[in-house]
């Protein structure tokens, strides 16, 4: 039988009015505005917090990914931000006294052409001087960990081998966001729901508020966890992000037994899959070409992705689609995140995670809350400031990231 | 999937189509003589509304050649097409 999920109160969190003034306002209530919160309280003593969601909790990329945590990145400012975020995911269910299923069952990229084998074993080795958990393993050893997988010569794109990172795994994302809710109003920490952003409060080039459809909230400082709509909560502050935001979609089968022991990625064919906790299959896509604020993609993107799924895992065949979705994620030119101050003072942006946020978000909520409380970036997000499009200095994970954006 | 309507070809599925992001965007008159910020705007700023764009789009699987279209990002709908060197219709939402 699929794994048991734990029973949780029915109210994890108040749902206050908005006061009249914080001392830190968030901007978004997904994961990465509740980290932000909770690591703002946590770590440097900030309380007096507002965390503002135009809609319900959690409901946007957090309710939409595929939960996918792994930290195997090839450039060394990425590997160290995943890599502390995977250390503070596997620290979390204690510290958040939630045990929101986060399980190590690793994570394997599949490589399937000898341009991909060169690379992945690049990324193994680069990964290992990381002091990353990173590995190359052979067909064989991919069909030992993951029985169900094909690695027959006989297919358009055979299995050369795999990276392999066993500390990586899934996590159930809603507990996830339910677990940092309620630590940040335990630690009190206001989370408000239906509380939209319309527009910025400013005093000459530092912000002092915000206008919200519930009235006007004063802040001495704002941070900025808008994902996807990041684009326009910049323009409503008036500066300008290098982000284009695209439909990424997913989608589950019906529930199944365990069949599907860890988590396969393949960039090359593009589709990931692991095996939810329920017992649905989870599968996501690439994004769709064009950019969208839509929360939906194509049809043939699924498509595509189910055409790779089947090829590569034959039983799939018989498996039916339960339910697609979409969800609108944030993408830069170098596939890389921003984490850092703004030109407008006192205003801080933590977006552009595009098609891997869920994974970053201890990471991001650690980095962006020393951000904001001390105005100053911390060593793990110094690389991911707006300042690089500028410079030059660019963190190019377009390919090197083990997947496709 | 996207019904676009090219105009050279007419109304094709979007899977003959390849995407090129934002229309307009003119490439500097005089690159050496921009700063590192107007650089950066040229390469990677590009806008991101939520409602109009105007961008480009390339029928790669029918006669090859670009053109423009009009497009909302929310609901997708297209709204205008138009031809390279043409400039968009008032309701464009071009820069």
């Amino acid at each position: 039988m699929a794994d048991q999920l734990p029973e949780h109160p029915d109210f994890l969190w108040h749902n206050p009015d908005p006061k009249s003034s914080y001392d830190v306002v968030i901007v978004g209530g997904g994961g990465h505005g509740l980290a932000t919160a909770y690591y703002l309280a946590k770590n440097h003593g900030i309380t007096n917090i507002a965390v503002l969601e135009r809609g319900w909790l959690a409901g946007g990329n957090m309710a939409r990914n595929t939960t996918i945590i792994r930290s195997n990145y090839l450039w060394d400012e990425s590997a160290a931000m995943y890599e502390h975020s995977l250390k503070l995911w596997e620290q979390l269910p204690e510290e958040l006294e939630y045990d929101f299923l986060f399980s190590q069952r690793g994570v394997m990229n599949l490589a399937h052409t000898l341009g991909d084998v060169r690379e992945s074993m690049r990324r193994v080795y680069a990964n290992q001087l990381n002091g990353i958990d990173a590995e190359w393993i052979t067909p064989d050893q991919v069909k030992e960990l993951c029985p169900i997988i094909n690695i027959g010569d006989d297919i358009r794109y055979p299995v050369m081998g795999a990276t392999y990172q066993p500390r990586a795994g899934i996590a159930k994302h809603d507990h996830v966001a339910w677990a940092f809710a309620r630590k940040c109003d335990e630690m009190g920490v206001d989370i408000i729901q239906n509380c939209e952003v319309t527009g910025f409060l400013k005093d000459g080039d530092r912000v002092v508020g915000v206008e919200t459809s519930r009235g006007r909230i004063n802040a001495g400082k704002v941070g900025l966890c808008g994902a996807g709509h990041s684009s326009v909560l910049a323009e409503l502050a008036g500066f300008r992000l290098p982000i284009q935001s695209h439909p990424l979609q997913a989608l589950v089968s019906e529930l199944h037994e365990p069949v599907h022991p860890t988590v396969v990625m393949s960039n090359h064919v593009h589709v990931y899959v692991s095996q939810a906790h329920k017992g649905e299959l989870v599968m996501g896509a690439g994004v769709d070409a064009y950019t969208g604020y839509g929360q939906r993609g194509a049809f043939h993107v699924i498509e595509e992705q189910m055409a790779a799924a089947v090829e590569l895992f034959p039983i799939f065949a018989r498996a039916h689609v339960l339910r697609t979705w979409g969800g609108i994620v944030d993408v830069t030119l170098d596939a890389s995140p921003i984490v850092s101050k703004t030109p407008v003072d006192q205003l801080y942006v933590n977006c552009g995670w595009g098609t891997g946020g869920f994974k970053g978000t201890p990471g991001a909520g650690y980095s962006f809350a020393h951000t904001i409380a001390t105005d100053e970036a911390h060593p793990l997000n110094e690389a991911f400031s707006l300042e690089r499009f500028e410079t030059g200095v660019l963190i190019d994970e377009h390919g090197a990231a083990a997947v496709a954006h | 999937m996207l019904l676009i309507e090219c105009p050279y070809c007419g109304a094709r599925d979007e899977t003959e189509y390849q995407y090129g992001g934002e229309a307009h965007v003119p490439y500097p008159e005089d690159p050496s003589q921009l700063s590192d910020q107007e650089w950066a705007e040229y390469l990677f700023y590009r806008n991101n509304p939520k409602g109009l764009l105007a961008e480009r789009w390339a029928h790669t699987a029918g006669c090859r050649r670009w053109f423009n279209v009009v497009r909302d990002t929310v609901t997708y709908e297209i709204k205008a097409v138009y031809r390279m060197g043409e400039t968009a219709p008032q309701n464009g939402g071009a820069r």
